[in-house]
């Protein structure tokens, strides 16, 4: 595997698993394609900084009125975001905003950013003992000024851009329109994890932020546990490596993307996210990355060809903008079509592809069970939960197969046999439908090193 | 390896194997009895047709002077030419039935026909390498990279209907420089050997290969449905030390369900034929020196399993790569082959009046089955797994077992060494003889290319690779190489 990233920076490995071998007049070329970015986290960095590459972070904090109920809330957000800070690299620019149905600059203020160190992580932290509760919530704005100010000048263009965002209720105090737009107008410039504490928010909203902007979400049910989860989410961030990478894929003449997901570490559909190069290429929005491994299931449809012929279905490559318009390839795979007459060959399902599909599916059918058990389709929601045991049972996911049994009683995992449980506590349910994306990789001796922590 | 069990339409005109009733072409099932037809196509495609058709083979009895002397050989159709027990020469020409070319084992000693390591039982038979309906090649998502990524230049010139990438006529006057695809003939070729615009895979070095030499000529193909070549060959020729001439052909066919087949067969022929012309030169009797070099082949098979694959492939299991390999010496008077596999050497006198004979006996399953009296060859061939093998070489071939045997025959005529992707279109010795051109002995590389040609023409279903060794060696042909 050729390695093109400069020697500071992360290196990246493309790997293709793929069902190549399609039978006479088969056109579906399904591959697995893992990416593995290693050397970045705190090991070097594209920047002359041994510190690590730049990095610019805004941490949004809900400070609408219903964080006071419980007080618990504000409290622990108040924590978690100088736990937060406390893990800020020295170097990087941080901002702090205090979101209500108005974004407030809460730290340092007047549309800069503050450079971390020990005095201005402890100036921020004094300014959050002052931090209160009250207002609305209208997420839209808090995005858009973090916008501002991560893409302000001072921020150099190659940097990591990236912001934490924390709400505890629904994005009242602007339409559904609003938000999208929002998210429409930041996607790709900066990235953002997102959390809902409690469970008085919207589980689609803060998925979708996460999604649109390429971050992670999840459910923080007790305030108390938002310390170490936005420690671990800073941590994260600072060790992302590289900025804006982007899966290039390049499909022949006659050839058609059918989808491009991210199916690892969570499902992510990214085929309509598709930027055009050329006439035969397209980028695919990935974010930043640190020392991480993900996988993305690419589907092409190729023209179909004879018996032994064999040709290049897609070629995968990362590539990111060097700045001065010019983009650098880091790494590449190939998706090969062999057409076969072997029955054997062409029927065989790659136990990458396989595995995948599955995974897709079962985040498909928990979305679908958890819909029809809030619209009182009970039938359906015991038959789409039910295959969503089944799905995680035998795929392994067992995180996901303890969160459904938080949700239905488990009669048999193997034939997906299910009830559903009379009473549910909120928080399972979200909990359920929050990381109803997040996916298992395949077990075997290769994959053993690339497991998630 | 051809596995695969095709569906021909040549049905016309049979009838039901187990019911007598006429066929229709395209019948799946005897509409008579039900009979599942598909092993019957299966066998009519993949024709193995084993020593003693239709008949178990004869006893070999060493004692039996006859058996040595006059050997009438593979079933009824075969005549070996006569040959006297001890030539003048000096050099003892053992002389051997096809039939019980028991050959050495892999501890240089000779073992007897009848005790072949064979278990009776057909499910505890050594597992074949190959078996039916595996799937092919592994061929990994070549995932090797390049500088960067190849540009996405959309050539000026319009487009065109797909053609075959190998019947496609080249573009008259090409750009100096700039190689267009085959397929599309508008694209250019990346440095990953695919059209950068309509993405087909462009001929390979080893999709057609040629070589002649004075005394010997070989050619190779991928034929017609696989999607490249794993089959190799090695000719050369080298001198005896009393300086006449000695002649080396190698044949492998690499194994698709292994790893890395194309790897296992070129490295298996390449050190058979360098251990060949080491050891000619220095006095080894040419039969010892088909052993070693078989053994060296073997070696450089197994060598490969311990190397990395250069481009892992995920859709296989990583079997250690494997061949087949079959190889033969025209020197001094004799006639060596060796082999282990299926592919095979043949005997065809220049006179096509004497019959010609097969030289080799198959380390396939239903040639076990035959040889073991288990079944006939008609239930044997039509077993599913009659064309797996039960020898080759690689790191996991359960016991290297090269069967060599030197002849010594008593006229010209050509040896005809090839892998199944030819003998699978010449069934019998005499079809195999009929498809060698009559001028065989003066224009091997024309008669190779005419052997290939004959199992395109058939199909070409597997990869075709033939080597013609004219015997006597041409007098002008010693060394040349």
């Amino acid at each position: 595997m050729a390695n093109f990233a400069k020697p500071k920076g992360p290196r990246f490995d493309v790997e293709v698993y793929s069902n190549e071998y399609l039978p006479e007049g088969g056109r579906e070329v399904n591959a697995i394609v893992t990416v593995t970015s290693t050397g970045g986290g705190t090991t070097g960095g594209r920047t002359a900084s041994a510190a690590g590459p730049d990095a610019a972070v805004a941490i949004m904090v809900d400070c609408s009125g219903s964080m006071d109920y419980p007080p618990t809330k504000m409290r622990g957000a108040r924590e978690a975001t100088a736990a937060a800070i406390d893990a800020l690299r020295d170097g990087v620019r941080f901002s702090v905003i205090a979101g209500t149905h108005v974004a407030k600059e809460v730290y340092p203020g007047y549309g800069r950013l503050a450079v971390a160190d020990a005095g201005t992580r402890e100036d921020a932290k004094q300014v959050l003992r002052r931090l209160s509760a009250g207002g609305g919530t209208a997420i839209g704005s808090w995005l858009r000024l973090a916008d501002r100010l991560l893409n302000s000048d001072e921020v150099p263009d190659t940097a990591v851009r990236h912001g934490i965002l924390l709400t505890d209720g629904r994005n009242e105090h602007e339409s559904p329109e609003d938000l999208q737009a929002a998210l429409d107008s930041c996607a790709g410039r900066f990235t953002c994890d997102a959390r809902g504490v409690g469970t008085d928010w919207e589980v689609k909203e803060v998925t979708g932020i996460a999604s649109a902007l390429l971050g992670s979400a999840d459910i923080v049910a007790d305030p108390a546990g938002l310390t170490a989860d936005f420690t671990h989410m800073m941590e994260t961030a600072m060790g992302k490596e590289i900025a804006d990478v982007a899966l290039r894929l390049w499909t022949p003449m006659g050839a058609e993307i059918r989808y491009v997901k991210q199916v690892a570490p969570t499902v992510e559909d990214l085929t309509d996210r598709r930027t055009p190069v050329g006439p035969r290429a397209g980028d695919y929005p990935t974010g930043s990355w640190g020392d991480e491994s993900r996988d993305y299931h690419v589907c092409v449809e190729v023209p179909a060809a004879g018996i032994g012929h064999e040709m290049l279905a897609a070629r995968v490559s990362l590539v990111i903008d060097r700045g001065d318009g010019e983009t650098q390839n880091l790494s590449q795979g190939l998706v090969r079509a062999v057409w076969t007459d072997d029955m054997a060959a062409s029927t065989a399902i790659n136990p990458q592809v396989a595995h995948y599909t599955g995974q897709a599916e079962l985040a498909q059918v928990i979305q679908q069970g958890l819909d029809a058990r809030k619209s009182g389709d009970m039938d359906g929601a015991t038959a789409k939960l039910g295959r969503a045991v089944q799905l995680a049972a035998g795929s392994g996911n067992a995180d996901t197969a303890r969160l459904l049994a938080k949700v239905v009683d488990v009669v048999d995992a193997a034939t997906g046999t299910v009830r559903l449980k009379a009473k549910v506590e909120d928080a399972d349910e979200m909990t359920l439908e929050t990381r109803s994306t997040k996916t298992v990789r395949v077990k075997n001796v290769q994959d053993v090193q690339h497991t998630e922590q | 390896m051809s596995q695969m069990h095709q569906l021909t339409d040549g049905v016309a005109g049979a009838t039901c194997p187990s019911c007598a009733e006429p066929l229709e072409s395209g019948d799946l099932f005897c509409g008579a009895c039900g009979y599942d037809l598909s092993a019957v196509r299966a066998q009519q495609d993949h024709p193995t047709i084993a020593i003693g058709r239709g008949s178990t083979p004869p006893a070999a009895d060493p004692t039996d002077p006859a058996a040595l002397a006059a050997p009438a050989a593979p079933g009824d159709a075969v005549e070996w030419p006569e040959a006297r027990e001890v030539d003048s020469s000096d050099v003892p020409a053992p002389v051997h039935l096809p039939s019980d070319l028991a050959g050495t084992d892999s501890g240089g000693s000779e073992l007897p026909a009848a005790e072949r390591p064979f278990s009776s039982d057909a499910s505890a038979a050594p597992m074949p390498q190959t078996p039916v309906g595996e799937s092919d090649g592994p061929a990994g998502p070549g995932a090797d990279g390049t500088d960067e990524l190849g540009d996405f230049d959309e050539p000026s010139t319009p487009s065109r209907p797909t053609a075959d990438p190998r019947t496609a006529t080249p573009t008259p006057t090409p750009p100096a420089g700039i190689k267009l695809c085959v397929a599309c003939r508008a694209g250019r070729v990346d440095r990953d050997g695919y059209c950068e615009r309509c993405g087909h895979a462009q001929p390979r070095e080893r999709d057609h290969m040629e070589q002649e030499l004075d005394a010997v000529a070989a050619v190779s193909d991928r034929g017609l449905r696989h999607h490249r070549n794993e089959d190799a060959f090695a000719v050369s020729a080298t001198a005896l030390p009393d300086g006449s001439p000695a002649v080396v052909a190698v044949v492998c066919d690499g194994v698709s369900s292994a790893t890395r087949p194309d790897e296992a067969s070129i490295a298996a022929a390449q050190a058979a034929n360098e251990s060949l012309l080491a050891a000619l030169p220095r006095e080894v009797h040419p039969q010892q020196a088909m052993h070693d070099a078989i053994i060296a082949a073997s070696e450089a098979v197994n060598s490969l399993a311990d190397q990395p694959d250069p481009v892992p492939d995920h859709a296989h299991h990583q079997n250690a790569p494997a061949c087949t390999i079959v190889a033969s010496v025209v020197a001094g008077g004799l006639l060596v082959v060796g082999w282990v596999g299926d592919s095979r050497a043949y005997w065809v006198p220049a006179d096509r009046s004497v019959p010609a004979a097969r030289l080799t006996e198959d380390d396939s399953w239903a040639a076990q089955m035959v040889a073991a009296g288990l079944m006939n060859e008609a239930e044997a061939y039509a077993d599913e797994r009659a064309h797996a093998i039960t020898g080759w070489l690689g790191a996991d071939a359960y016991e290297l077992e090269p069967h060599t045997a030197s002849f010594k025959p008593d006229r010209p005529g050509v040896v005809v060494v090839c892998t199944d992707g030819l003998w699978n279109y010449a069934e019998g010795v005499d079809e195999m003889a009929s498809a060698v051109p009559a001028d065989a002995c003066s224009r091997p590389l024309h008669s190779a290319q005419v052997l290939v040609g004959h199992a395109l023409d058939g199909g070409g279903h597997d990869n075709v690779t033939v080597a013609v060794l004219p015997f006597p060696v041409a007098p002008q042909g010693a060394g040349s190489a």
